[in-house]
């Protein structure tokens, strides 16, 4: 009863899979109720594209009911979730979907090249979409940003140090305060730089805004450094200290290095977490029309400020600039996710 | 044990201990000035800080005192941002069930991305949003409430003007929160053991009842630590509420009426003009919502951390 | 080779309280051939990838039914794969794909519109490591099968204490079915696993090494258990352990895999299998000359 028949080529199918026939087919049924669902919306109280996704909703449900009914119970309640938490998530997700069109559609309007290097200086907001732009805020929003990774990578990397490497009496107090803190709310931090910062100087400044970032900053950037260090394999430490090296020469000089784009990479997301936080700059480093280079004395632009000041003045073409600067904003953060996610990859492991 | 370290490590663990100490360092610096600057207020005002109804500057004479109290604002804190959890729990459970269990592998790949950077928009674009083009949206589907539900107290609007409310502000902020939960949600189920799983189809189970069975009971301290970490982020909410929600210095039940206010829109509102008194009024109700923020984020914490480790 | 001639008696299905005795006899199936006997499943050319690598090769296997067959060969030789495409649970491996039959009672189970859980209820499983549901108590999680298929079962306790029974644990917990599943022993938790996939009475029980990760005491239970389990339904059983699978089967197939596919090498009376195979590959696993 042995066999070893390897002469027959047999081709891998997987049955269990709908094929695209049926596939095909299963899209008829929706598009029907689509269909069915739009017409109802054209003749009854349902109006816009949200009362046809709750129309849509509610056939699909029906019809799933009346097919799986004969199925039992148990395939019934499957059908019926089935539905209901696709809707679900397609609800969760329609928001985001709608501010990223939103942000496309709305957005590239006001964006043409000399956008990115004209300031508001001599452009009324309610000026034509050629003039203008959002350079000072680009320049202002870099500079904070720069000062607060300053501030927050060695803190952050020292915390991920303790925590790895040191692993004092104090760690578990460290890793909490650490996640708690990222709860602080940013207007609140942005309060407490006030009462210090400001009024001692006596002026709204960018370095106050970016002391109010660097509050914000500081958890995202301590925990991906912890992270990226509790990845470090324990035979490297182990090898630097047979070796009879002491541990501050092994940490800085063999473990450090090897994490180099992990600490980066921690950077990036902690810069992408308050490139557009609005409500701290509110309070310290307000806003401006023009470019200015000097963050220690008196107000800066910023992205996020921009954004806010054309939001309120409301008109037309206000409201366009908001949403190119908000588009440039988004822009920065994506293509920050997209360097850090190729960092992510990069250390040897 | 006793290592003795050399000198060069003993600086060394000082440095590193000294700097993995400052968020502590900076964390408590933060309450104390808070509080020390809105000492005077507390002192003033007393239990009346909490509970009163009034945010007045006083006369400019000085015959009626300026009267600080966050009565009103600490409520539409707490209203805004449970509506927005009630909103945003089951569309996140829902968006983490689909995204581990009814989606492929690629499409469950890019919904994760766009997950993470759903997380990263900021709260402005969600005002902006807000205001462009979900209000009227949202204005729709109250008046609808309002012509079904408007016996119930909560939902009665005597102006009729829908707008500007805390249900608008809290399906907006329920949109921001949204991703949070959802992402340690997802995190979560995707942890659940295999062999559960594998066992509730071989018994011959459906889908939902390998969910229903396993998959949501060892979720759940999980997802009740997201809902709180989304919920911390929804009551220190500034931007957003503050270009949504008419702020009026009043309590407000009825959530479809157009006035409310958080602590939080409250500061950023009151912030320019105040008088050194009131800017210490201001820094008191800071206090009092950093104190708010911080206690359900360590709870949420230490929620989410257990569920981390006691899972074999 | 005179080890393992004396280890092939087969106990038979003596089954008293104290636990079965050893006797000395044939195997019951030592004459009959395989095909003479009505099949509870049957494999036909059955192979099994992962993306693009093909971990099975061309399986034919006839399982009878009432009978125990062990599927031996050395680790990694696709042996549990195979006995997850028994009951379909393979596919949920993201990139597997198959080929082949799988037949119960004459009709294949991947054929399309057959329902894939009405047939899980017919082909139970057992996994290598006990996994009681940790949420639920002892009786919950011998109900569960039932309240997951939504089976009409007019007496609960009844069932529980039958399956508990069957599964050679009722005495032991009959008196705290409502502690927490995960309060038992390794031995109990799996016993109880066996108990739960009876309560929906299938005809198959396919086990996936089911005493590998249990102490000797709790193995020889199990066994014991299986022996009375085949009175009544096909039981397929994967193990590593060769005195086992002389111990608990009636037939054996031996897979093994030269890097390539794991192939059927031999499948025979278990007797037969261990003192007189036909291939020389079988002859040196069961003298353990290698695996």
């Amino acid at each position: 009863m042995s066999q070893v028949d390897t002469t027959t080529a047999a081709v891998p199918i997987r049955p269990w899979v709908a094929s695209r026939s049926s596939q095909a087919k299963g899209l008829v049924a929706p598009l029907m109720i689509g269909i069915a669902a739009y017409l109802i919306v054209l003749f009854t109280g349902f109006a816009g594209a949200d009362g046809w996704a709750l129309l849509f909703f509610l056939l699909i449900l029906a019809v799933s009911f009346v097919r799986s009914r004969k199925l039992g119970k148990t395939k019934l309640t499957n059908s019926m979730f089935n539905v209901v938490i696709t809707g679900g998530a397609l609800l969760a997700f329609a928001p985001w979907l709608s501010i990223f069109y939103s942000l496309v559609s709305k957005g590239f309007h006001g964006i043409y090249l000399g956008y990115f290097y004209h300031d508001m200086r001599v452009t009324t907001p309610d000026d034509e979409l050629n003039l203008g732009g959002v350079g000072h805020a680009i320049i202002g929003s870099s500079m904070m940003v720069l000062i607060a990774t300053a501030i927050t990578l060695p803190l952050g990397i020292l915390s991920g140090v303790y925590l790895t490497e040191v692993r004092g009496r104090l760690t578990r107090l460290v890793r909490f305060v650490v996640q708690s803190m990222s709860g602080v709310p940013s207007i609140v931090a942005g309060l407490f730089i006030f009462t210090t910062v400001v009024v001692t100087t006596q002026t709204f400044s960018g370095f106050a805004g970016s002391l109010a970032l660097s509050i914000l900053m500081l958890p995202t950037v301590a925990r991906t450094a912890e992270e990226v260090l509790k990845l470090v394999p324990e035979d490297l430490r182990s090898a630097s200290y047979a070796l009879g090296a002491r541990q501050w020469r092994s940490s800085l000089m063999v473990v450090l290095p090897t994490v180099r784009s992990g600490l980066t990479t921690a950077a990036i997301l902690g810069v992408s977490r308050v490139i557009g936080e609005t409500a701290p700059l509110i309070l310290t480093a307000q806003s401006i029309s023009s470019f200015k280079f000097n963050p220690f004395s008196g107000q800066i632009a910023s992205i996020p400020m921009y954004i806010f000041a054309l939001l309120q003045i409301g008109t037309e073409y206000s409201m366009a600039r908001a949403w190119s600067g908000a588009l440039v904003l988004m822009t920065i953060v994506f293509l920050l996710f997209v360097v850090a996610r190729r960092l992510g990859g990069k250390d040897k492991r | 044990m006793h290592v003795v370290y050399s000198l060069g490590d003993r600086i060394f663990r000082r440095i590193v201990t000294a700097g993995a100490l400052t968020s502590l360092v900076i964390l408590a610096l933060i309450g104390l000035f808070l509080f020390a600057r809105g000492a005077e207020i507390f002192r003033d005002m007393g239990l009346k800080f909490i509970t009163g109804v009034n945010w007045s500057t006083g006369s400019e004479d000085g015959t009626t005192a300026a009267e600080f109290s966050i009565g009103p604002m600490l409520v539409g804190t707490i209203i805004v941002s449970f509506i927005a959890l009630i909103i945003a729990l089951p569309l996140s459970i829902a968006g983490a069930l689909f995204i581990e269990f009814y989606s492929s592998q690629r499409l469950k790949r890019t919904l994760v991305s766009l997950l993470d950077l759903a997380a990263a928009i900021p709260s402005i674009f969600f005002g902006l949003w807000g205001i462009q083009i979900f209000s009227s949206i949202a204005e729709k589907w109250s008046f609808l409430l309002n012509s079904y539900l408007g016996w119930f107290p909560l939902f009665s609007n005597e102006m009729q003007v829908f707008g500007r409310s805390p249900f608008v502000a809290g399906l907006v902020l329920a949109a921001m929160i949204t991703p949070i939960i959802t992402s340690i949600s997802r995190e979560v189920y995707s942890r659940t053991p295999r062999e559960l799983v594998d066992t509730c189809y071989a018994l011959g189970g459906t889908r939902w009842g390998a969910i229903r069975t396993v998959v949501m009971p060892f979720g759940r301290s999980g997802v009740v630590g997201g809902a709180m970490l989304g919920l911390g982020r929804a009551l220190g909410e500034t931007v957003a509420v503050y270009l949504i929600l008419n702020l009026v210095f009043a309590y407000n039940f009825n959530i479809l009426e157009a006035q409310g206010g958080n602590i939080a829109s409250l500061i950023a509102t009151r912030f320019g003009e105040a008088t050194p008194y009131e800017l210490k009024g201001l820094l008191a109700a800071g206090f009092v919502l950093f104190m708010l923020t911080l206690s359900v984020n360590m709870i949420a914490t230490s929620v989410v951390q257990r569920a981390g480790k006691d899972r074999s | 080779m005179s080890q393992i001639e004396n280890s092939t008696t087969l106990q038979t299905q003596n089954s008293d309280e104290n636990g079965t005795t050893m006797n000395e006899m044939t195997a019951s199936g030592e004459s009959t051939a395989v095909a003479d006997r009505p099949l509870g499943l049957e494999t036909r050319g059955v192979h099994a990838w992962f993306g693009s690598h093909h971990v099975l090769s061309d399986i034919n296997l006839q399982f009878p039914e009432r009978s125990v067959t062990g599927l031996i060969g050395p680790s990694g030789c696709g042996k549990s794969t195979f006995l997850r495409m028994l009951n379909r649970m393979h596919e949920f491996i993201p990139s597997a794909a198959m080929a082949g039959e799988v037949l119960m009672n004459g009709n294949d189970i991947y054929a399309s519109g057959i329902d894939a859980a009405a047939m899980r209820l017919k082909i139970g499983m057992v996994f290598q490591k006990p996994n009681p549901f940790p949420a639920m108590t002892i009786k919950e999680n011998v109900l569960s099968g039932i309240k997951l298929a939504n089976l009409k079962v007019p007496n609960h306790d009844e069932v529980v204490e039958k399956c508990l029974t069957r599964a050679g644990l009722w005495k032991e917990v009959k008196d705290r079915l409502n502690a927490s599943g995960g309060s038992l022993s390794g031995g109990q938790q799996q016993r109880l696993c066996i108990a739960r996939s009876l309560a929906v009475e299938p005809t198959i029980l396919l086990m996936d090494e089911p005493c590998s990760a249990l102490d000797p005491g709790s193995t020889l239970r199990i066994e014991e258990t299986i022996h009375e389990l085949a009175e009544k339904i096909t039981v397929v059983i994967v193990t590593h352990n060769m005195q086992q699978a002389s111990r608990v089967s009636n037939y054996c197939a031996f897979f093994l895999s030269d890097g390539g596919p794991g192939v059927l090498v031999e499948a025979d009376a278990t007797r037969k299998m261990f003192t007189n195979p036909t291939d020389t590959r079988t002859a040196d696993y069961v003298q353990g000359k290698f695996g």
